[in-house]
């Protein structure tokens, strides 16, 4: 049978090679690392701007990540309250374990709604479980339809960025893209196309109204799922997301487990956080709010899947599990000089960046060596802490993480060291400016001190905070705690502190 | 097992270390919800922030608003505007001055191809934000269902001066009970955009391309 949507290559991330092979092979690409600097220093600049408007950003990104553990913390209680909401709603509720279960689930109900194809609004929920692939393979075409996503899909290449999946490809590659690709999966590109991004954007938009029109099936993610009424949050700029979320029957929402807030007032301090730690605006053009079905008003069939798929991994690990706060900002991805070098498809995952490197070996497991090699993917530099909404202690997990990978490798061996302190180095230019960095990081108190200094104020956190068992004491960076641990060659040659 | 009680069942254990059942005793949040954020003059700022998203904004008083309705509607040379039934006749016959005037019933909604045809839409508004520029509607019948203010090019949007509050928080507060009655909530803060290409910021994908925010004072 012929492909219906366009093929890509690599299909899957597993078996990839680790992260400093992929990290070479990304840094000799020039162009990519050009339209990389150029597009992570606007967003930084943007978000930067709109941050230092808020005078109580600090209490805000504290209350996000407090409303996050709470959830988190009693997981069970929420979901099952979000559930009877939505059944009262006019919802269908399904959960999946895994991947397989929720791509099943999506392909069964598109297939009893009579339809061979889906329109989907940009999740990394299902790209995490690679659903545009299982629809394929059981013969149902999906759509992307943000224009970052469209342009990966036609570009037959991979995500490289969470928020601006194309953020790899500047506007003449685009234009080419659009000129081959567009007319072979529907309303062709016109042949006087530009690379100005207006005409660029205007042909997405030609191109895919005639697929919102005729859809009969819409696939989505959600920011946020609140308990208390059983609503969906999708925050988005193009109007694609209201678009899918509008205009088909049948709305399929892909969400994972720990989307979930406790109550609708909690949505201040998100839409608050989002906006302006991801595009770095004050309010993105559109937010869609829905609760079940409403009627002649959107799709009459609505399902939600709640999905696993690793997740209660990262929930069983008491410092790990608040990877699980995430709401996909991308702001750490935007601020980490690794990123910056290396693009998003060194880090073999969905989820790149410091996120990734933290998030990945959670949800997988770190068996194979591309997971292994991901907590080493960091000078930890501590930036990505700074900007996160929901204060996630990427650094101090990456430590965390790499005990981990080094205690289970001790008994299998995969080349840790050189897997560690190797391509980083040569990344972030040689070995001995990054350990001069990280001291002069943990000098300056910017390296995260673990188990100090990051307790949540109020009497309810502390429980949990102050019981953290970690290997990395005060003021030792990565290398000198990776020499002590590593039995390697030069322990004795304690840097001074 | 079902995948529901496996999924509950790992989460159980996961959380096995988790003492305190209350959640709110649990972990403690330190955030007093739907405050106001102090600013001059709400109205002056939330016309300012508008305008940064390149939205134009019209302001009119009451008697005067099915006027610029119809103004508005001839200089974007609209032909074709919807409106929903419960929309306020006299802006439903300005609209009338400028255009032919399609009536959205709520039990008969027009077909897609149809409502792909229309130019324009005239709607009403439940709340706004001053501080960040956004107009929720919850699509009550003077707002129409989600898909009347997207799909047409050009949104006429009403926003009563009274509705506009300092910040999210306040707003969040409002429209709980819209929620609570299940009603779908639309935020909109200046034309659809994208920053896909490099970043730049370039207005007009596949919401309606132009904003025009009729403020009634
Ligand atoms: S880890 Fe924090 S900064 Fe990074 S994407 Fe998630 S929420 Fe945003």
């Amino acid at each position: 049978m012929t492909r219906r949507t366009p093929d890509v290559a690599p299909v899957t991330w597993l078996g990839m090679p680790a992260f400093p092979a992929n990290a070479k092979v990304q840094l000799a690409n020039d162009r990519q690392r050009a339209n990389l600097t150029h597009a992570t220093r606007t967003i930084r600049a943007k978000r930067a701007a709109v941050v230092s408007e808020v005078d109580d950003w600090e209490q805000l990104r504290l209350a996000g990540a407090a409303i996050k553990d709470r959830t988190l913390r009693h997981l069970d209680t929420y979901l099952v309250e979000f559930e009877k909401k939505l059944k009262a709603a006019g919802a269908t509720v399904h959960w999946a374990r895994d991947a397989a279960e929720a791509n099943q689930v999506v392909i069964d109900v598109t297939r009893a709604a009579g339809a061979d194809e889906v329109v989907k609004v940009k999740s990394m929920a299902t790209q995490e479980i690679e659903l545009n692939e299982a629809l394929e393979e059981a013969g149902i075409a999906a759509w992307e339809t943000d224009l970052a996503e469209l342009i990966v899909q036609l570009g037959h290449d991979s995500p490289s960025h969470i928020l601006v999946p194309a953020i790899h490809r500047n506007r003449s590659e685009i234009r080419e893209i659009f000129l081959t690709e567009m007319g072979r999966y529907g309303r062709a590109a016109p042949d006087d196309l530009t690379d100005d991004p207006g005409r660029l954007a205007e042909a997405a938009r030609i191109h895919l109204r005639e697929k919102f029109l005729r859809a009969k099936v819409a696939v989505s993610g959600a920011n946020f799922a609140v308990a208390e009424t059983g609503t969906l949050v999708v925050v988005e700029s193009e109007g694609n997301g209201r678009m899918c979320l509008t205009l088909p029957e049948t709305l399929i929402t892909v969400v994972g487990i720990e989307k979930v807030l406790p109550t609708f007032a909690d949505l201040e301090v998100f839409l608050k956080l989002l906006p302006r730690s991801s595009t770095g605006e004050r309010m993105n053009p559109y937010t869609t709010m829905w609760t079940g079905a409403h009627g002649l008003d959107g799709p009459r069939d609505v399902h939600v899947v709640l999905v696993d798929n690793g997740r209660t991994n990262a929930l069983a690990d008491q410092f790990g599990r608040q990877v699980l706060r995430c709401i996909r900002c991308s702001a750490c991805l935007n601020i980490c000089p690794v990123y910056e070098r290396v693009g998003g498809h060194a880090y073999g995952s969905v989820y790149p960046g410091p996120i990734g490197a933290v998030l990945t070996p959670q949800l997988r497991g770190h068996t194979e060596a591309i997971d292994a090699s991901l907590p080493f993917a960091s000078s930890l530099c501590g930036a990505c802490f700074d900007v996160c909404p929901v204060r996630i202690e990427i650094p101090d997990l990456l430590v965390h993480l790499r005990r981990q990978v080094v205690d289970e490798h001790k008994r299998g061996g995969l080349g840790l060291e050189r897997l560690a302190m190797g391509v980083l180095g040569e990344v972030m230019g040689n070995p001995h400016s990054l350990r001069a960095a990280q001291i002069a990081s943990t000098l300056a108190g910017k390296l995260p001190i673990p188990g100090i200094g990051r307790k949540l104020p109020g009497p309810g956190a502390s429980a949990w905070t102050t019981s953290r068992d970690l290997p990395m004491p005060a003021a030792e960076t990565f290398t000198q705690w990776w020499r002590k641990r590593s039995d390697a060659p030069g322990t004795d040659e304690e840097p001074d502190r | 097992m079902s995948a529901r009680d496996e999924i509950l069942g790992r989460i159980r254990g996961a959380l096995a270390d988790v003492g305190e059942p209350d959640p709110a005793r649990d972990v403690v949040l330190d955030w007093n919800y739907g405050q106001p954020l102090p600013m001059d003059d709400v109205i002056a700022r939330f016309v300012q922030r508008v305008e940064d998203y390149r939205a134009e904004v019209v302001r009119a008083d009451e008697a005067a608003l099915p006027g610029q309705i119809t103004a508005v509607l001839q200089r974007h040379g609209a032909t074709a505007v919807v409106v929903p039934a419960g929309l306020p006749e006299a802006w439903r016959d300005a609209a009338g001055a400028a255009a032919d005037v399609v009536v959205e019933q709520r039990r008969q909604p027009l077909p897609h191809d149809e409502l792909n045809r229309i130019d324009a839409v005239v709607t009403a508004s439940r709340v706004s934000i001053a501080e960040t520029g956004t107009i929720v509607l919850d699509h009550a019948p003077d707002q129409g269902r989600r898909a009347l203010s997207l799909v047409p090019d050009l949104h006429l949007c009403v926003v009563r001066e009274g509705d506009v509050v300092s910040d999210v928080g306040e707003a969040v507060g409002l429209l709980g009970i819209s929620v609570a009655s299940h009603r779908p909530l639309t935020w909109i803060s200046g034309p659809s955009a994208t920053s896909d290409i490099e970043l730049n910021r370039v207005e007009g994908v596949h919401g309606p391309r132009t904003l025009v925010v009729l403020l009634v004072g």
